[in-house]
């Protein structure tokens, strides 16, 4: 029976370093190739010598596709490609084209130059990488060969990102990706059609949150920053550079904008910048508000958001900063908290998830001393929030899109065990679906039952079509007969004349006569007569005629009565009918040797 | 399958194809050149045009003075212009399931068909198409409702009358058919009615036909369309471009292996070379600007315009014209500036490999940063404090009948020193300049017309090998103003069917197939069998299910086990369900293992006789008769059923049941 097969190397029960491969009509795809936050040794990437032991990937897989630019999804694929080696096609939209080379690079700098490591990927590594990626566009269907097609879906989460459909012959799966069901300022909501896909690989980072309304969310944000700020404090925001970064630098601008407040927000440098242009060009991507207005005015264009310079961080008075990376596990977010954390005026927002083992995730769960490198020890004393604004679909979400898409069974990815177990029964539950949630390097195997496509021909389909009426009758179903011919890899179905004569046979004529002797005192006329009206009576539903030539006809049976002249009360009645008759043929001659009813 | 052609247009399209069931609109395009028959709308009161005298007929019997004015020996209708819509009588327009859309020019009629038709489809077009097609619209109603003109003229179009007028509007057709400007509400509404679609995106009509957008490289976001069904194909190519601007370039191969292929949107000046057109247009800017004149460049809002920016973006340093300012004046100037940037997905590879820069696609974010290319929606307001000359003006209607451009015809064509450059096809310079006249400005002709010549086509079509052509009769001859350049039209094996306005064309081809799926518990039951070396055959007998278009094949239902009935003794009256027939039998019965089948069920007795076709098998003590033919088999068997049951299942082991 065919199935499908799905491994995750990464974010199996997990988040960080997604990678998953899918196994399906024979071909092989790596979905998302990412790093993991949490680590800095070898399990920062994806075990790749679970799919070969020596050497080159690209004999082994027939497509890689990354569904958006967060480096969990895509922070291994330099090392993938050009370490391990595949030079096979890599998919993506474009503005994750445009925007995953400049975060890998940004990633290398701190891992290589910074924190002095090496056997890393390097910049021409990640050059030589990008040149076999091919852009995707939503809603396009790519041929990555003759049998396998893939489909961009929009996914909200960031800019650029997308769920993908994989399909092989009538067998397909989904992938989400990261989403987003709720839209936000600057981002539309994940969609997908009624695709019914044999499975959904579903994130499950928010698998048993149902958060609150995203206007009390904002609104507790913005009180959080205001009364900081009104008491002369600092608020650090750690963020990445592109996604929730450009919702919140919206959310502030609004409100500065309506409040009034003269307190500087600062952007960390580098990448900001060029961020915002990025959003500028890819605007289509953005939600229908921003796309509307853009020409008027441009929402990536901030008045009161400025670029960051390092010795601001000194500077006395309230301010408000942007830094990256957004869990605080190394570059300026995390030299900004060092600095601002003995302060309990100040404050640090985290906007959204940290992964275990990041500075950021420490300080969330509540450590007040944190031991840093070099054996100093760091006390945090300013105010800790967590709010979350990372764009995933919540536990309603997710529900939402199973609804949308009508999966036949359903894969959890992208999320914690403990979770996933809550989501799965809920999902098994309401949906009847069978869900798996299988770890890193463990196979789900999911068979599937495809139905064969088979060419009918016209003529046949249309007589079948009208024979059976305008509209079908649910309780007595017509059967259809008809010949399939198999020849190579064709299969076609034809009525069985046809079939015949196109494989050059003759039909074979099968007849039976039979003779059925009644004892009748009548001319012959009137015993054919009562013949004809005894069958009119038992065959209901039937053609019985009564022909003038002397003959009774039930169907294309045919009946003849004669006697002789010895015996006049004895007749002899004469039945002929084809094998196609035979149900027919077989019952007649039965009823008839039983007599005349008197 | 039919074709009804609503437009004798061809680069400005309107067919409906009658396909599976489906009745689908392929482009809908505005005939505009009936607009130059009317007199221009000018922004400010022009005294020459109120000048000009009425038409009064040579024996003085007609007169329209109210209607018709004279201008340098043609007459032209004083009224609000008027453009021909698409045939309304061929087709009922309600009945219209989808309309594809191939390119923002050839949409320019949506309103008419959508609007107050009953039609109630839904319009597929790509992003750029929708949002650059709406901008043009927009344009369009702005430049006629900015103008308000009373004057509906409508006694020319009178047969008796019009039959009098002289040329060239003596020779309008279809004049009653002509309309005024739709709203700017009935574009709205009309627009609504879009989805959007991306390249190669397969959309399903009612699961009976599949239509896919291609790229066509001639416009941002334009397209060609296959409509298929699993076994036929028919490609709509219309308005394709081979020559690298800035859009993606054309998607060929995807046009392979089609039964028909409709070709329309070829390029209406094929003796021209866009590339040595766009050097003209150069040197003639550059000449005028040198000996201090103006240079007006009437063009259309998007297209064109943005590879004259990008060419004078890399010229006017070298001629040293970097200081001459250059204006584009539009209702929709900023906006068709700012979309051109936002598309890099429907860019040329070059172009969208700046976005990842990140960098603006088009040079001329930087002219218009560097304050060389200033864009206003109109000659009030600011641009009339900061205008500068001399200067390059780039403004609509090409046709010169309404929008800015009949302002700066009127302002400079008096002076010798300023020019005007044509770089639009559609339409004629020359009608285009006839009310202008007498006039006193150079006039250039540099139409640059991207679209396929004759010559890129027959490669084209050797290449893609449709079995069909179908294309406008103006293709199947050479143009008529140069009846001797036979290389001017498609000349192919079989000949291109062509057509015209009205024409209802039947596409030769015959479907014989359809897809159905066979559910997999079914196709598990079937026992195949090989009937020829390779060619295996099974009998199916299953329920058909039909939704949605979408055929599946159902084991049949299994009898419903009989209910202990008491009156079983009346099991034997029932007749047999009315069913369909036993399989037709194949194959011949071998008399030797045919006796010895008998024999081994026990019947010894077998005398058999020869026959011219056969042989006669006499069961002697069962008294029954077999007759064996080559293609027949006849089992006369009077009084024993259940011996007559067992022939039967022996004679049909030797048969192949279909």
């Amino acid at each position: 029976m065919p199935e499908i097969k799905v491994t995750p190397l990464g974010a199996g029960q997990d988040v960080g370093r997604s990678c998953i491969l899918v196994s399906i009509g024979g071909k092989n795809i790596m979905l998302d190739c990412g790093m993991h936050m949490g680590y800095n040794d070898d399990r920062r990437f994806p075990d790749f010598s679970y799919i070969t032991q020596n050497g080159r990937l690209t004999e082994f897989l027939d497509c890689v596709i990354i569904s958006h630019f967060h480096l969990d999804h895509c922070g291994a694929l330099p090392y993938m490609s050009e370490m391990v080696g595949y030079d096979g096609p890599i998919y993506m939209t474009h503005p994750t084209k445009a925007i995953c080379p400049i975060l890998l690079e940004d990633f290398r700098k701190i891992t290589v130059d910074k924190k002095g490591e090496t056997n890393f990927f390097t910049s021409q590594m990640i050059k030589d990488c990008m040149k076999k990626v091919v852009p995707l566009n939503l809603h396009q269907t790519v041929q990555v060969d003759d049998e396998l097609e893939i489909k961009a879906y929009y996914a909200g989460h960031v800019l650029g990102a997308a769920m993908v459909q994989i399909k092989v012959g009538s067998e397909s799966v989904v992938y989400t990706g990261d989403y987003n069901m709720t839209p936000d300022r600057h981002l539309g909501a994940a969609w997908i059609d009624k695709c019914r896909p044999d499975v959904l690989i579903s994130e499950s980072t928010y698998a048993t949150t149902i958060r609150d309304s995203k206007r009390c969310r904002e609104r507790d944000f913005l009180k959080k920053v205001h009364e900081t700020v009104e008491r002369g404090g600092k608020v650090l925001i750690p963020v990445f550079a592109l996604g929730r970064a450009q919702e919140l630098c919206i959310l502030l601008e609004t409100f500065w904008e309506r409040m009034n407040l003269k307190a500087p927000i600062y952007f960390s440098t580098g990448l900001t910048e060029k961020a915002n242009h990025y959003y500028k060009l890819f605007i289509t991507w953005t939600n229908q508000k921003i796309r509307k207005t853009f020409v008027q005015r441009n929402m990536f264009e901030f008045k009161h958001i400025k670029a960051f310079d390092r010795s601001y961080a000194d500077n006395p008075g309230p301010m408000v900063v942007f830094a990256t990376p957004g869990m605080l596990h190394a570059g300026q977010s995390l030299q900004i908290f060092k600095k601002w954390a003995g302060n309990e005026k100040n404050m640090v927002i985290m906007p959204g998830y940290c992964v275990q083992g990041t500075v950021g995730h420490k300080v969330l769960s509540g450590q007040k001393k944190l031991e840093m490198e070099g054996r100093t020890t760091l006390e945090v004393k300013l105010q800790v929030e967590y709010m979350s604004f990372s764009a995933h679909a919540d536990a309603k979400g997710i529900m939402q899109l199973i609804r949308m898409a009508e999966p036949r069974n359903v894969l959890l990815v992208h999320g914690e065990a403990k979770k996933m177990e809550f989501l799965k029964d809920k999902i098994e539950q309401e949906f009847s679906v069978s869900c798996f949630m299988p770890a890193n390097g463990e196979t789900a195997t999911i068979p599937t039952n495809p139905s064969v496509p088979v060419d009918i021909s016209l003529s046949l389909l249309k007589r079948e079509a009208a024979l059976g009426g305008p509209l079908p009758d649910p309780k007595r179903p017509r059967t259809m007969h008809a010949t399939l011919i198999m020849k190579d890899s064709s299969l076609r179905l034809v009525c069985p004349e046809q079939a015949l004569k196109e494989l050059g046979l003759n039909e074979h004529q099968l007849r039976f006569t039979c003779r059925v002797q009644l004892q009748d005192p009548h001319s012959d006329p009137d015993t054919l007569n009562r013949i004809y009206s005894h069958l009119k009576s038992v065959l209901k539903g039937y053609t019985v005629q009564h022909l003038p030539d002397g003959t009774v006809m039930v169907e294309s049976i045919v009946l003849k009565v004669s006697s002789s002249a010895e015996e006049p009360n004895t007749k002899v009645v004469l039945l002929s009918w084809s094998y196609q008759d035979e149900d027919l043929g077989s019952f007649l001659s039965s009823l008839l040797r039983k007599g005349l009813p008197p | 399958m039919k074709l009804y052609c609503l437009s004798g247009h061809p680069t400005l399209p309107c067919n409906v194809l009658k396909f599976k069931s489906t009745t689908i609109m392929l482009d809908c395009g505005l005939d505009t050149t009936a607009v130059l028959h009317f007199l221009p709308l000018p922004l400010v009161h022009s005294p020459r045009l109120s000048k000009l005298p009425g038409w009064v007929s040579k024996d003085g019997t007609i007169s329209l003075e109210k209607e018709l004015k004279e201008c340098a020996g043609r007459v032209f209708v004083d009224s609000l212009p008027e453009f021909c819509p698409p045939e309304r009588e061929l087709v009922d327009l309600s009945t219209i399931d989808v309309i594809l859309i191939s390119n923002y020019h050839c949409m320019m009629a949506l309103p008419y068909i959508t609007e107050h038709t009953g039609f109630t489809g839904t319009v597929y077009a790509t992003e750029p198409t929708l949002q650059i097609g709406r901008l043009l619209m927009e344009e369009l109603v702005a430049f006629m409702e900015r103008v308000p003109k009373a004057q509906s003229a409508t006694c020319w179009k009178n047969k008796e009358i019009q039959r009098l007028l002289p040329g060239p509007l003596k020779e309008a057709v279809e004049v009653w058919t002509w309309r005024r400007c739709y709203s700017m509400q009935e574009v709205n509404s009309a627009l609504s009615k879009v989805q959007l679609v991306g390249y190669s995106q397969k959309v399903e009509l009612f699961g009976a036909v599949q239509v896919t957008p291609l790229s066509s490289g001639y416009a941002l976001g334009s397209s060609n369309w296959i409509i298929q069904s699993h076994y036929e194909k028919v490609s709509y190519v219309s308005g394709s471009s081979l020559l690298t601007t800035h859009p993606q370039p054309m998607d060929q191969s995807s046009l392979k292996n089609s039964d028909v292929l409709i070709l329309t949107g070829l390029t209406q000046i094929p003796t021209a070379n866009p590339d040595g057109m766009l050097g003209e247009f150069c040197s003639n800017l550059a000449m005028t600007i040198r000996a201090g004149g103006n240079v007006l460049v009437p063009c259309y809002s998007s297209g064109v315009i943005y590879d004259l920016l990008e060419c004078l973006y890399q010229f006017i340093d070298s001629a040293n014209l970097a200081s001459t300012p250059l204006y584009f004046i539009s209702p929709v100037a900023n906006s068709s500036l700012e979309f051109s940037q936002i598309f890099a997905e429907w860019l040329c590879q070059n172009k969208q490999s700046k976005v990842y820069l990140p960098e603006p696609p088009f040079p001329h974010a930087e002219l218009i940063q560097t304050n060389k290319l200033k864009h206003y929606p109109g000659i009030y307001g600011d641009f009339s404090n900061e205008f500068r000359q001399p200067c390059v003006v780039f403004t609509g209607h090409p046709s010169l009948r309404f929008g800015d451009v009949v302002h700066f015809m009127e302002l400079w064509g008096k002076s010798s020193l300023n020019t005007v450059i044509f770089t639009e096809p559609d339409f004629s310079y020359l009608d285009a300049l006839a009310p202008y006249q007498p006039l006193a400005m150079k006039c250039v002709y540099c139409p640059i017309d991207t679209r396929l010549n004759f010559h890129q086509v027959a490669k084209l079509l050797k290449e893609v090998q449709p079995l069909h052509v179908v294309c406008p009769e103006q293709y199947t001859q050479p143009p008529p103003t140069q009846s001797h350049r036979s290389d001017l039209m498609l000349e192919l094996q079989p000949p291109p069917m062509p057509y015209r306005r009205c024409s209802v064309l039947g596409l030769p081809f015959r479907r014989r197939y359809e897809r159905i799926q066979l559910l997999p518990e079914l196709a598990k039951s079937l026992v195949p069998a090989e009937i020829k070396p390779g060619i295996s055959v099974a009998t199916v007998s299953a329920v058909l299910q039909t939704k949605d278009n979408k055929h599946v094949l159902q084991p049949p239902p299994k009898p419903a086990p009989a209910p202990p009935s008491k009156k079983r003794k009346r099991v034997i009256e029932e007749p047999p369900e009315l069913m369909s027939p036993k399989p037709l039998l194949s194959g011949a019965l071998p008399l030797e293992p045919f006796l010895s089948l008998l024999h081994k069920h026990g019947i010894m007795e077998v005398k058999v006789e020869d026959t011219p076709d056969g042989h006669i098998l006499h069961l002697q003590a069962e008294d029954t008769l077999i007759q064996l033919e080559e293609d027949s088999t006849h089992i006369v068997c009077d009084n024993n059923e259940a011996l007559r049951a067992t022939l039967r299942d022996l004679v049909l082991r030797f048969l192949q049941k279909l």
